[in-house]
C-alpha cells in the first residue's frame, strides 16, 4: 500500500510500506571520517571544527565546505583522516606540568637584574644618569604578558 | 595513540553505576564539579556514555526526520523569498544531523548503526515530527514555536558537560537563531494578513499547541534517572523548568498578534510566578512515540528510501584500503 503524503516530492517516490527489517550493511557504508581544520581569516591559526564522512580527501574538503564554511567566514580549509592523527592521552596530561622550578628559562626568571645595578651605583656612587627610564619604554609588550601568564600557570600550580 | 578508541566492548552493556570504580567515579565527578569539559578519550561512568548517546543520537534523528514536515511545502512556498530561506533552513537542520552524529559516535557508536536503529524503530526522535504540515501555516508554527522550544533546550545542553556535544551545540544555536526569525517572521506576515491568512495561522496553532506543549518531555515527577543525569550535567534543566520559559517567553508573543491558545487553564499565577495550563494528553505522546502517530511510517520510509537508493553510490567510493576508526573529538 502505498503513502499518501501531503508532500508532492514523497507521492512521486511512490514509497510502499514494508515490515522488512533495514540493514545498512557492513562498516564503512558510511565511510571513514577526516578530521576538519577551519581558518577563519589569512593570519589566524587553523582551528579544529569537527568531522565529516567521506571516501576521499577530495571528497571531504568539499563536504568540510558545506559543513563547516556555510556561514562563518572561511579562507581556508584542511581535512586530515582521522587515522592519521596521532595523539596524546588526557590521562597522561600531567606530563605538560613542569617537573621543577623551569624558571631560568622564563622571562620572568630575571627580575633581579635592575635591583643589583641600581645597588652598584650605590655601593660605587655612580652619578652618570640612571637608564630606567628608557630601559622601561624599550621593553617589549609581547614578553610582558607572557611573564604574567606564566607566572600563573607556575606560581598556582598544585 | 591512535584515534580509535574502540567499539563499547560489549560485557560493559548495561553495568551499572553503583559497579563503577569508586575512585576513577569520584575523579569524574570532581572534574565535572570544576566545571571541566569530558572528552571523549576520558574515562566515564558507563551510564553516562549511555545516556549521551541516547540524548545526542535522538537529537541527531530530530534534526534529519524535522526536515521532512517543514520540507513538505518548499515546492509550494508562497515567493521566491520564502522559498529560499525554507530551502536554507532545511538545509541547515540536515546539517544539524551531521554535526549531532558526529558526536554521538565519538562515544563510540559508529554512525551505520544509529541509521540502522532509527530505520528500525528502535531509537526514538522528538515525538512533534509525527505529525503532519498541513498547510503552508503549519511550517511558519514550526519555524517560529518548535525551533524557539528547541534553543531553550539546546542553549541550555550546550554548557553540559559533554565537550563534543557542547561545541556542536554552540554551532547549532548560532544558525537556530535564523530559523526563530524566519518563523516569527512568518507567522506575523500572516496574523497581520487577509482574514484568511489569519485563519490560516490560527488553525495551525490549535493543531500545533499538544505537540508544542509534549516537546519538553513528560512532567518531571514521572522523569526517572533526573537527579544523577543533572549532577553529571548531561540534563541541565528539568523538562517542566524548559517548559515554563518556553510559556514565558512565547504566550506573550502569540497573544500579542490576537491570536488564542487552545487552552483555557493557561494564564500566570502571578503569586508563584508559574503558568499553570492543562496537562496535554500523555498517552497520546506515549502511543505516538512509540510508533502509533499520524506521520511515523512515512518519516521513516521517506528516511529508508533515501539510505537505500543512495547505497550503491556509497559502497561505489568505498576504498577497501581505508578503515573505521572512531573520530577524535
Amino acid at each position: 500500500m502505498q503513502f499518501e503524503s501531503l508532500d508532492p516530492r514523497v507521492n512521486r517516490l511512490r514509497l510502499v510500506r514494508t515490515n522488512e527489517a533495514f540493514d545498512v550493511g557492513h562498516e564503512m557504508d558510511q565511510w571513514q571520517t577526516w578530521e576538519v581544520f577551519h581558518q577563519q581569516a589569512r593570519g589566524d591559526q587553523h582551528r579544529h571544527v569537527g568531522i565529516v564522512h567521506a571516501p576521499t580527501a577530495e571528497m571531504a574538503l568539499l563536504f568540510a565546505k558545506e559543513q563547516y564554511a556555510r556561514r562563518m567566514k572561511c579562507v581556508n580549509l584542511w581535512v586530515v583522516r582521522t587515522a592519521d592523527v596521532y595523539a596524546s592521552e588526557y590521562e597522561d596530561a600531567d606530563m605538560f606540568e613542569p617537573a621543577f622550578d623551569k624558571s631560568y628559562r622564563e622571562s620572568f626568571g630575571y627580575t633581579q637584574t635592575r635591583a643589583r645595578i641600581d645597588e652598584y651605583r650605590k655601593a660605587q656612587g655612580l652619578t652618570t644618569p640612571a637608564a630606567a627610564e628608557t630601559e622601561k619604554q624599550a621593553e617589549p609588550v609581547a614578553a610582558k604578558t607572557t611573564v604574567k601568564k606564566a607566572g600563573i600557570v607556575i606560581g598556582k600550580k598544585k | 595513540m591512535y584515534g580509535s578508541l574502540s567499539i563499547i566492548e560489549v560485557d560493559n552493556w548495561g553495568r551499572k553505576v553503583h559497579e563503577e570504580d569508586p575512585q576513577k567515579l569520584a575523579e569524574f565527578e570532581a572534574r565535572i564539579e570544576r566545571g571541566e569539559k569530558i572528552e571523549p578519550q576520558d574515562w566515564m561512568p558507563f551510564e553516562y556514555r549511555r545516556q549521551l548517546i541516547r540524548m545526542i543520537e535522538q537529537h541527531a534523528h530530530s534534526e534529519i526526520i524535522g526536515a521532512l514536515p517543514e520540507g513538505t511545502w518548499i515546492t509550494r512556498a508562497p515567493g521566491f523569498k520564502r522559498k529560499l530561506a525554507l530551502m536554507a533552513k532545511v538545509q541547515d537542520e540536515v546539517g544539524h544531523a551531521q554535526l549531532l552524529y558526529s558526536a554521538a559516535e565519538t562515544l563510540g557508536k559508529p554512525r551505520e548503526q544509529m541509521i540502522n536503529d532509527l530505520i528500525n524503530g528502535k531509537s526514538k526522535y522528538s515525538n512533534v515530527f509525527n505529525y503532519p504540515a498541513v498547510t503552508w501555516a503549519d511550517t511558519a508554527v514550526i519555524a517560529w514555536l518548535i525551533d524557539a522550544g528547541a534553543i531553550i533546550n539546546q542553549v541550555a545542553n550546550a554548557k553540559g558537560s559533554y565537550g563534543p556535544y557542547g561545541r556542536a551545540l554552540d554551532r547549532i544555536c548560532a544558525e537556530e537563531s535564523f530559523h526563530l526569525r524566519y518563523g516569527y517572521d512568518t507567522c506575523v506576515h500572516l496574523a497581520t494578513g487577509t482574514p484568511k491568512q489569519r485563519q490560516m495561522l490560527q488553525e495551525a496553532l490549535n493543531r500545533w499547541w499538544t505537540p508544542i506543549m509534549h516537546f519538553h518531555g513528560p512532567p518531571d515527577k514521572t522523569s526517572v534517572h533526573t537527579e544523577t543525569l543533572m549532577k553529571w550535567q548531561v540534563k541541565m534543566a528539568s523538562n517542566d523548568a524548559m517548559r515554563q520559559q518556553f510559556l514565558d517567553m512565547y504566550v506573550p508573543k502569540i497573544w500579542e498578534l490576537g491570536l488564542t491558545i487552545p487552552d483555557p487553564n493557561l494564564r500566570k499565577n502571578t503569586e508563584t510566578g508559574l503558568w499553570e495550563y492543562t496537562e496535554p494528553d500523555w498517552d497520546e505522546f506515549m502511543r505516538v512515540i512509540n510508533g502509533d502517530g499520524p506521520c511515523n511510517a512515512e518519516r521513516l520510509a521517506v528516511r529508508r528510501y533515501a539510505e537505500e537508493k543512495g547505497r550503491w553510490v556509497r559502497q561505489a567510493l568505498i576504498r577497501p584500503t581505508e578503515r573505521y576508526v572512531t573520530p577524535l573529538a
